[in-house]
């Protein structure tokens, strides 16, 4: 019997005060079986990074509402980098506009979720996807 | 595993964060680390924090830390949540509220699930604690919901025990498992500016009042504190400090010492029966069938059970 489980952190940056959507998908991946640090809004790149390396989670959500993703998730890809904890699987959820989603693809986001997407979709492509 | 060990020693957090991991999913290498750690390791002082939901632990937690960190010293922190017993999933909340002292590079939280889902006490939480004392970690808090059995055995770890409770709490005092109450090293009253402080002081005091204390005794302390706004947290941690050195006198000291380790190591040999001789039954065919033959009254699960403990391990 295996003991893994897959650890999520779900993490707001940015100055948006919204976490509708980032606390129903931490309930839905909890309810899916999975481990889930939330950490809060108004999360800093450097606050999420740590947060991750000290809870060694596998996935990392990060939920906008802002605009402000652009440079908030380069300043995390990076700091990921720096931190030797790129091996971490990184999603992206909350208002993000079709032209913006191909430049985070692009930047080492694993994958984009905008709102309507059903949670089982995004605890399916964690469970397929972590490693 | 020699780079793991250099890395953890000299305080790399991801490192620290790693070697938790494998023991939190009893990955062998875990147990080989920790077998490499314990002979040089003396464990850090542990605060054990608990109370029931709501009740400002973890806010609590953050001032402490805040406190504590002024009078210098590495802080690590052990944030453990239940699993759900439903889906084997956690939700793990309390870094919110530590949200002041989450840059500091003294401090690391680690959020932990109970994972008990197959009873016992989760003894990741020694390892844990013995993977930070050997990464110079001077302090090391362990907070947790007091509400099951579980979480009691968890706190009890510690060497002094903060139970955290508010002037609405009366009713809980009353219903807390006895284990908890006696397990306080510290009651603290928290949102203590709130209607009814007079009367949940009162309480605690006569509860305390039917425990007779002799000399040379530790009588716990009731402290109140506004966590919010850190009032009393200097007070609080003035009792720590008093319960520390009472500690350093007491000729219990070297008891607590034993018994946590009889816990431990039981937890440790029911692990391990559990892996060679339980584990390999539960996933064979011959182990569905055989609940069928129960149900069909073949044979009863008394003798059953004996039978399968001593299969367990062997082939097929």
């Amino acid at each position: 019997m295996s003991e893994n489980k897959i650890k999520v952190l779900v993490a707001k940056p940015g100055l948006d005060g919204h976490d509708r959507g980032a606390k129903v998908v931490a309930r839905g991946l909890k309810e899916a079986g999975m481990e889930v640090v939330y950490t809060g809004l108004r999360q800093t790149p450097e606050k999420i990074v740590r947060a991750a390396v000290q809870e060694d989670v596998d996935v990392i959500g990060l939920s906008i509402l802002s605009g402000a993703h652009n440079r908030l998730f380069s300043e995390i890809m990076d700091l990921l980098t720096r931190d030797n904890k790129d091996d971490v699987l990184v999603i992206a959820g909350g208002i993000i506009p079709e032209e913006d989603q191909q430049q985070l693809l692009e930047m080492g986001i694993d994958a984009v979720f905008t709102p309507g997407t059903p949670i089982k979709n995004i605890v399916n492509y964690i469970e397929e996807n972590v490693n | 595993m020699e780079k793991m060990i250099t890395g953890l020693k000299s305080g790399q957090e991801r490192m620290i964060a790693r070697a938790i991991s494998l023991v939190e999913n009893n990955d062998v290498r875990g147990y080989e680390l920790l077998k490499k750690l314990y002979p040089t390791t003396s464990l850090a002082y542990l605060l054990g924090i608990t109370g029931p939901p709501g009740s400002g632990k973890s806010t609590l937690t953050g001032k402490i830390i805040k406190y504590l960190r002024k009078q210098g010293g590495k802080i690590g922190v052990l944030a453990i949540d239940p699993t759900s017993q439903f889906s084997g999933g956690a939700l793990l909340g309390d870094r919110i509220r530590m949200d002041e002292v989450v840059t500091d590079s003294k401090v690391f939280i680690r959020s932990m699930a109970t994972r008990g889902a197959l009873g016992g006490l989760n003894s990741s939480v020694f390892d844990a604690v013995l993977i930070l004392s050997a990464a110079g970690y001077d302090y090391i808090i362990i907070e947790t919901v007091g509400v099951g059995q579980n979480e009691i055995d968890i706190v009890n770890l510690a060497d002094t025990v903060l139970v955290v409770t508010t002037p609405e709490g009366g009713d809980e005092i009353q219903t807390f498992k006895a284990g908890i109450m006696e397990t306080a090293s510290i009651f603290v009253i928290n949102k203590s500016d709130r209607p009814g402080i007079e009367k949940m002081e009162l309480t605690l005091e006569q509860m305390l009042e039917l425990k007779e204390y002799e000399s040379g005794d530790w009588k716990p302390p009731i402290v109140k504190t506004v966590a919010t706004g850190g009032e009393g947290v200097k007070q609080l941690l003035v009792e720590v400090e008093n319960h520390q050195r009472f500690l350093q006198e007491s000729p219990r000291k070297e008891e607590r010492k034993q018994e946590i380790m009889e816990k431990q190591l039981i937890n440790l040999m029911e692990k391990i029966l559990r892996r060679q001789k339980i584990e390999p039954v539960v996933n064979s065919d011959y182990f569905k069938e055989k609940i069928e033959s129960v149900l069909r009254r073949e044979i009863d699960p008394y003798t059953l059970a004996e039978k399968l403990i001593n299969r367990g391990g062997g082939s097929g």
